[in-house]
């Protein structure tokens, strides 16, 4: 979140089904099942931090409208209305 | 527009306030289905193209009848298959919108397959989204109109025999035969790329619709992990095995360059234009002054029959349109019922002042019979004291009846001497007018052409004739 | 001038045109093809939209879309087409789309003939399709009332959010009468809180589906009460000599035609005839029917052109207080006066 340099891949834990399309849309491996587990009882799929090239795979191929959020390289949030 | 962010698209509603329930923050679809993906696709696309505010989605019946949940259009849901028959209504209305219909395999290949088919062939302005998964979801995994040979579902235990269940059905290539579509193309959904290729070809399908250019199709192959039995990742794979030899991708038909905007007309509700466009006048109807009409000829019940082609019908109908005229109230009813049988037109006239009754002339106080067997058939019910006019060119036999009065007039042949036989139905004007003293001669002239609107003046002059020569003819000789 | 001369099936597309209706989507059927083709003729006109659909199903589908948009919509069509379109009817009740379907009835079952019969009664007054549902029915009897009644449906129609048919037979649709026409309404009704325009102010739904058990049955208790309020309010009848009727002959449609001769001809001889037609048939005029005892009628006799399903409401309106008895006739035929009274004679032994 600090570093907006980066791209980065950031999912919603509660609203994830854990399907795990997005893991396997990676081209960068740096997607993966958390071990824990969400409300609704699912793995869900969590970002390990760093290496996301932000190609946006992992949103396109997520059914869920709000689970994937993709910040693209030096994305600035006071630009974006 | 570079995006810097790729996030819930805004073509998608904030809070799914129609999802009942706690859960109003995501969607019911099962985990890993395409119909999420695509949703995504085309809310991405109705916001990128701003047509939030200009967008009429159909969700149909299958998993996607929930569709209406997330989209933040105006929305309809309708019955099984019938997306794009409402959505050729919902177009018509709104022609100036993007109009989306949403639809599963079973929706618009089975139950929906002449909606679809027909829908394109009208070139209707609206874009269609065909989710092919290979099987019915909503229903618990039976087979759908695409489900793959060999493929096993809830209906084929035995996996889909082509013999007995026919073959997976192509919309694409069926589809893209017709004249009228704009855009046909199959995408899939089954890894990264082909997922941008289905994005491109949802953009394209509704910047199409957003230009109004007629029917685009873009059916998407997609999984249902749920119905399959298979695991998200794997139905992909699957997709990429199975479906893609039996459905292969590409476009199949695409002149979207040479579409035309498709127009509409506006609808007319001013009062006084629709009057006029209808040929409607606001003038107050003018009756023509009655004649002395004697008492048992004011409330006419009226047989009129012979062989079709006599001109049975419009003889009726000139009786009653003449009458009218004269402020009467007037019925015409074609023959209907047994009669219709048997070789004879026949009409029935009510001509009164006063509601009428029994609209068919079971008992006529006039039969008009303009060949054998009508008379035959119907003398026996005039009325006691009623009248009989007879065609005395053709019947050559004498009327049986001797408590009625009676006309025999050739009426066949003095429309012959006028040289046209079928001038026959104002001689019998002519000659009712002359009995009756309902009509004056030259009233009917003067409406003659109302009564032949859009016809020659000649066939006016040669049918005024034929009035004045059945009046003239009973006036001599009766 | 506004006096014309037209067939009940041209009539009511005048009525329609008059009341605004700014799309009609049809399919050809005989005895009803009329009504498609003098849309075709006239809405065209009017830069009102006329469709032939595919089918049925695929026409009232239509209708759905078009009174979900917010537009005065119609369609026609006779018994087996009627059938077919059950579906699309349910479906404009469930999302309480108003719309008009003129019903011109032949003869069933199956495929039947294209003579007069009433035997859609049932299918029509009660619903037809699947669910709890009624649609408002007229049942003219003349040309005029062909224009009159189809204009009146629309307002209904608007006014309740239903589903409201125009019932008649090949009779009165076939039948040519004097008809003046209507001036045309100036101001349609504002549906801004429900139709689907696509516009950022009324992103409204359409929509016949509560998945939750509870929202459905809360659903249904609105159309109930609504359906309660239409039998309050809308019911229509009309009486002949009936002030001082003993025997009254009650019939809808053409038959309240032959009916109207009979009792004309059973009074020139003496009998205290009446008749009583129903002019709506959902919502049916019970009140009116159970006061029958109490003026002094004393046989009830039901015409049908169909083997006695109005006269089941007849009944359940009479609560067996005096007797009630049915005459038919089926396949396209349909009575003469002089058969209706020799029946009143036969049952009731008044008529000479």
């Amino acid at each position: 979140m600090t570093d907006a340099k980066y791209p980065r891949s950031e999912v919603d834990p509660d609203k994830c089904k854990g399907c795990g399309l997005c893991i396997a849309a990676c081209p960068k491996k740096v997607l993966v099942f958390s071990p824990k587990l969400n409300s609704k009882g699912y793995h869900y799929a969590e970002y390990v931090g760093s290496g996301c090239v932000g190609c946006g795979n992992c949103f396109y191929n997520c059914p869920e409208p709000d689970a994937i959020t993709v910040y693209l390289r030096n994305y600035d949030p006071e630009k974006v209305v | 527009m570079k995006k810097t962010v790729l996030r819930k698209p805004k073509g998608f509603i904030d809070v799914y306030k129609h999802k009942p329930g706690a859960e109003k923050d995501r969607t019911h679809y099962c985990p890993g289905c395409g119909h999420g993906i695509l949703h995504k696709l085309i809310a991405e696309a109705i916001e990128d193209l701003d047509i939030i505010d200009d967008t009429i989605l159909i969700s149909p019946v299958g998993c996607s009848v929930f569709a209406y949940y997330y989209f933040d259009t105006g929305n309809f849901q309708v019955a099984h298959g019938r997306a794009p028959a409402v959505g050729t209504a919902v177009s018509r209305a709104n022609p100036d919108k993007v109009v989306i219909s949403y639809q599963g395999d079973g929706d618009l290949a089975a139950i929906g397959g002449n909606n679809i088919l027909q829908a394109a062939n009208r070139g209707e302005n609206i874009a269609v989204f065909f989710v092919n998964n290979a099987i019915y979801g909503m229903t618990g995994g039976q087979m759908a109109p695409t489900t793959l040979l060999e493929q096993i579902t809830t209906t084929t235990p035995y996996g889909r025999n082509a013999n007995t269940d026919g073959f997976p059905m192509k919309m694409c290539e069926v589809l893209s035969q017709l004249s009228a579509p704009t855009y046909v193309e199959r995408v899939s959904l089954h890894d990264a790329p082909h997922i941008r290729r289905t994005r491109a070809a949802v953009r394209k399908a509704l910047q199409n619709a957003k230009e109004r250019k007629g029917f685009q199709f873009v059916e998407v192959l997609s999984t249902c992990p749920s119905g399959w039995k298979i695991d998200p990742v794997k139905s992909m794979e699957w997709v990429k095995e199975k479906m893609l030899p039996q459905f292969p991708l590409g476009v199949y038909k695409d002149v979207s360059n040479e579409a035309v905007a498709v127009e509409r007309p506006v609808p007319i509700f001013d009062p006084a234009i629709v009057w006029e466009k209808l040929g409607i006048s606001s003038v107050a109807d003018v009756d023509f002054p009655r004649g002395d009409v004697p008492d048992e000829y004011r409330k006419m019940s009226i047989r009129v029959a012979g062989f079709g082609g006599q001109g049975i019908m419009v003889t009726g109908q000139a009786l009653a349109s003449v009458a009218l005229e004269y402020g009467y109230n007037v019925s015409w009813l074609p023959s209907y019922g047994p009669e219709m049988r048997g070789g004879t037109a026949n009409c029935s006239v009510n001509i009164q002042d006063g509601t009428i009754g029994a609209a068919e002339a079971v008992k006529p106080g006039l039969l008009l019979a303009m060949n054998r067997p009508s008379l035959e058939k119907f003398e026996k019910f005039i009325v006691p004291g009623g009248t009989l006019i007879y065609n005395s060119t053709l019947i050559d036999i004498k009327p049986v009846r001797n408590d009625i009065k009676v006309f025999a007039i050739p009426i066949t042949g003095i429309a012959d001497e006028l040289g046209n036989t079928r001038v026959q139905s104002l001689v019998n004007i002519g000659a009712y007018a002359a009995i009756t003293g309902m009509f004056n001669v030259d009233h009917v002239v003067e409406l003659l052409p109302k009564l032949f609107k859009g016809k020659k003046q000649a066939i006016i002059d040669l049918n005024a004739k034929a009035v004045k020569a059945g009046y003239d003819y009973v006036k001599e000789n009766f | 001038m506004a006096r014309m001369l037209m067939k009940g099936n041209y009539a009511a597309v005048y009525g329609a045109a008059m009341a605004g209706c700014t799309a009609y989507y049809g399919y050809p059927i005989t005895p009803a093809s009329e009504i498609a083709e003098s849309a075709a003729a006239l809405f065209p006109k009017l830069g009102r939209i006329f469709l032939q659909a595919e089918s049925e199903v695929a026409a009232i589908n239509m209708v759905y879309g078009a009174a979900g948009s917010g537009q005065r919509v119609m369609t026609g069509s006779s018994g087996p087409g009627i059938s077919l379109k059950s579906e699309g009817i349910s479906y404009c009740a469930g999302a309480a789309l108003p719309c008009v379907i003129v019903d011109i009835m032949r003869g069933g079952p199956g495929l039947g003939n294209i003579g007069p019969e009433q035997s859609d009664y049932n299918q029509v007054v009660k619903g037809g399709g699947h669910g709890n549902y009624k649609n408002i029915v007229l049942a003219p009897n003349s040309s005029q009332e062909m224009c009159d009644y189809t204009m009146l449906a629309f307002e209904l129609a608007d006014k309740y959010r239903t589903p409201v048919f125009v019932l008649t037979d090949g009779v009165i649709g076939q039948m040519m009468e004097s008809v003046t026409i209507p001036e045309p309404v100036k101001e349609l009704p504002d549906k801004s809180d429900y139709a689907v325009f696509g516009n950022p102010l009324h992103k409204n739904l359409v929509n016949s589906i509560y998945i939750d058990h509870d929202d459905l049955e809360a659903w249904n208790m609105v159309l109930y009460k609504k359906y309660q309020q239409i039998e309050e309010n809308e019911v229509r009848f009309e009486e002949y000599m009936m002030d001082d009727a003993e025997i009254v002959v009650v019939g809808y449609g053409s038959v309240s035609r032959v009916l109207r001769t009979a009792v004309d001809d059973a009074r020139a001889k003496g009998v205290k005839m009446g008749l009583f037609r129903p002019i709506t048939l959902f919502p049916f005029p019970v009140n009116e029917i159970a006061a029958f005892p109490g003026r002094g009628v004393k046989h009830v006799l039901t015409v049908e052109l169909s083997t006695g399903q109005m006269v089941d409401d007849v009944n359940l309106a009479l609560g067996g207080v005096i007797k009630s008895d049915l005459y038919f006739r089926l396949g396209g035929n349909v009575p003469s006066a002089d058969e209706i009274t020799g029946k009143v004679s036969e049952l009731y032994g008044e008529v000479k």
